[in-house]
């Protein structure tokens, strides 16, 4: 067990109340201040919240891993899973990018920084990062389910982790330039030499436009490197990039337990005992949201 | 092993000494139904009935139960800010609990408290009751505990066993919190025990000789997730099913709950309620995908759960103990007997 997977089940972990000692509440919130919000995408629809601990001790109870996830909690509204956008390197800040789409999303989009809220966890399972070490890593990404294939990269360029990690891959798509998320990220990513970096759109007319146009299965089939027992893919994305990427990657022989993916379902407890988020016997909010296609197989097809 | 006898006069003057030290549960009559409820002083647990219409999880896990409060008056310091509550751990304890119905505890207990998370509310909860199991001399035809690994005599989950021998109660004490109950109560006289196992043995076997249900759950750990899944017969097993979720409102061993907010002006409560995986909301995400959109979907899944998912994730027997309620209580007649004998014998 590693350092971090300690401190997960330390803060949960709940001491008898009849000693007297305070019990741990894993579904109380750690207080936080929206320190700034930053509007995404050209349809407003995407905006990425920094959250700021209220307690500074609590940003040490929360350590994380690239693909997790948390609960944002806003009183009088309710809470939402929302992948983790920050990367673990990054100290100080937690971020978050939030599509709008219902009650808590709505809310969220109309508070503004100074706002006091909440949040749990960190909650499910990370990218396997100590299987990855010394091997070639694949991101594929679409659409707003770029959030935590941020965090992963952030986290694999650091100074201190890059060296861990063979080649670097990254093809990301959106419908338009202007619903790329981190822009300016992008961008110098993109001038990287350490890492291959394939920006593409569906379509633009954007005369300056300088990356790629296509879908995203279509670039992976141009750029992704073959697969061998040293390259993994990271895959997330809408459901109709995953259904077409996946014949894209057989065909390039990637194997099924080197392809991994993040799944989402309706969630609240986000901690395996509310019985919400299940897919046959797993729990999406704990025993995932990371699965290898290899697993997603043996489980029944229902998400 | 110890057993104590009650006449039936000290039973009530022992329940009015234990108000003092417990909060009692126990099953009464509230409009046409039986259900249990936090008992008022004085008032007598009615042990004449076979069993209540909803199962006394609620004593434990209530339909609605408050976890926060938060104010939203920014002129307050902590405003925004979930708090937890103080709640009433004290003490209590459930009369007349049939067998299956604490068991039903146990079964949901892995879900509650996990290794890796510990839900404090159930916890708390549980650790604070006492049960007080009651026999059952004539089970009806939809009980089918045994099959399902539990019996009207069963003790697992039990504190105390009640007996009723007609001219009196013969009490079996099965834990140390059971035997502080007793004391509390001041019901102390102590019977031969060789005797008492005899005869409780004997109302035993005549009692199980009564459930004539036959469910096989043998096969279900070695059939493959998928398959099941898969299987030709949910069609025809949801067909008539009008995803009223009553079957999981009644049922023991269903824990499912959502998570809501409610304000009132500037104070606010964040609670939770129980929840039915027999409706479409329940998986419906914000962006209107839903992976359980039809019937057949949800009610096999709440099948698959309690027959196949409990059963291979916990390796604790099947999530029923087989008190017949969902069958009972189902408008349209389906029956959970029915569908784990196909589930059971699928694929040959
Ligand atoms: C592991 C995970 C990571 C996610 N990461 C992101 C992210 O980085 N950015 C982003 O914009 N969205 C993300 N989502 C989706 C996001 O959780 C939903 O869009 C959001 O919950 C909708 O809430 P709402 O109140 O606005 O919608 P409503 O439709 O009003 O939903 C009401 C409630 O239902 C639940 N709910 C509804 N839809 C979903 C859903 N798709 N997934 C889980 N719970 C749901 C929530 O509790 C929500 O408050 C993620 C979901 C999961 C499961
Ligand atoms: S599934 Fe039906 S028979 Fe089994 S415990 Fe629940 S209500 Fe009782
Ligand atoms: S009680 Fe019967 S009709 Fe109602 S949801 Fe359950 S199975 Fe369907
Ligand atoms: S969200 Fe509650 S079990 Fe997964």
């Amino acid at each position: 067990m590693e350092v971090d997977d300690f401190i997960l089940i330390e803060q949960s972990s709940m001491v008898n109340s009849k000693r007297g000692i305070k019990v741990q509440n894993p579904y109380l919130p750690y207080p936080v201040r929206i320190d700034e919000i930053i509007t995404e995408t050209e349809d407003k629809n995407l905006k990425t919240f920094k959250l700021v601990f209220i307690n500074p001790d609590d940003e040490e109870k929360f350590a994380y891993k690239a693909g997790q996830f948390a609960e944002l909690s806003v009183a009088g509204k309710g809470e939402i899973p929302i992948g983790i956008a920050s990367s673990p390197t990054e100290k100080g800040f937690l971020m978050f990018t939030v599509n709008k789409v219902g009650l808590v999303t709505s809310y969220l989009h109309a508070m503004k920084a100074g706002d006091i809220m909440g949040i749990r966890g960190p909650m499910g399972n990370w990218y396997p990062w100590d299987i990855m070490e010394g091997k070639n890593v694949v991101i594929i990404g679409g659409g707003f389910a770029f959030t935590t294939l941020r965090s992963s990269i952030v986290y694999m360029l650091d100074p201190a982790n890059r060296p861990k990690f063979n080649e670097l891959h990254v093809i990301y798509g959106a419908r338009t330039p202007g619903m790329l998320l981190y822009k300016d990220e992008l961008a110098e990513w993109e001038k990287r030499d350490d890492m291959n970096m394939h920006i593409t759109v569906d379509a633009t007319d954007d005369p300056d436009w300088k990356y790629n146009i296509g879908f995203v299965p279509t670039i992976t089939d141009q750029e992704a490197p073959p697969g061998d027992a040293d390259t993994y893919a990271i895959v997330c994305g809408p459901p109709i990039m995953i259904k077409f990427t996946q014949p894209v990657l057989d065909k390039l022989n990637y194997s099924n337990d080197h392809i991994i993916m993040s799944l989402e379902m309706r969630m609240k407890c986000g901690i395996g005992i509310c019985g919400r988020c299940n897919i046959g016997k797993e729990f999406v909010c704990k025993d995932g949201p990371v699965f290898t296609l290899d697993q997603l197989n043996m489980m029944p097809k229902e998400y | 092993m110890k057993f104590i006898k009650i006449d039936k006069e000290s039973w009530a003057k022992g329940l009015e000494r234990l108000d003092d030290s417990f909060r009692l549960f126990g099953p009464v009559k509230q409009d046409k139904f039986h259900n249990f409820k936090e008992l008022d002083k004085g008032e007598l647990p009615d042990l004449s009935l076979l069993n209540t219409r909803l199962s006394p999880k609620s004593v434990v896990y209530p339909q609605s139960e408050v976890m926060f409060e938060y104010t939203l008056d920014e002129n307050k310091e902590d405003h925004h800010i979930l708090k937890e509550i103080d709640k009433d751990y004290s003490p209590r304890a459930v009369i007349g609990i049939r067998p299956c119905d604490a068991k039903a505890f146990l079964v949901v207990k892995p879900n509650f408290d996990a290794p890796e998370y510990k839900d404090p509310y159930w916890i708390k909860s549980y650790e604070a009751t006492t049960f007080v199991g009651y026999a059952c001399d004539t089970p009806c035809s939809t009980c089918f505990c045994t099959p399902a690994g539990c019996g009207p005599f069963h003790e697992e989950g039990l504190d105390l066993l009640l007996v009723d021998t007609n001219d009196h109660y013969l009490i079996k004490v099965i834990t140390e919190k059971g035997e502080n109950f007793l004391s509390a109560a001041g019901w102390g006289a102590e019977v031969d025990a060789d005797a008492a196992s005899d005869q409780i043995e004997t109302m035993r076997h005549t009692a199980e000789a009564k459930i004539t249900s036959r469910v096989s759950t043998d096969e279900l750990k070695d059939k493959n997730i998928t398959d099941l899944f898969e299987a030709s017969f949910w069609e025809e097993a949801a067909f008539a099913c009008i995803n009223c979720g009553t079957c999981t409102y009644a049922c023991p061993t269903c824990w499912c709950f959502d998570i809501q907010d409610e304000t009132y002006g500037y104070y606010g409560i964040r609670m939770r309620n129980w929840d039915s995986c027999m409706y479409p909301l329940f998986t419906l995400h914000g962006s209107g995908h839903n992976p359980r959109d039809t019937k057949i979907q949800r009610v096999r899944q709440r099948f698959m759960h309690k027959l196949k998912y409990y059963v291979d994730k916990y390796e604790n027997g099947i999530q029923c103990v087989g008190c017949g309620r969902c069958i009972r209580l189902c408008p349209v007649n389906i029956d959970i007997r029915r569908v784990c004998e196909l589930m059971n014998s699928y694929g040959g």
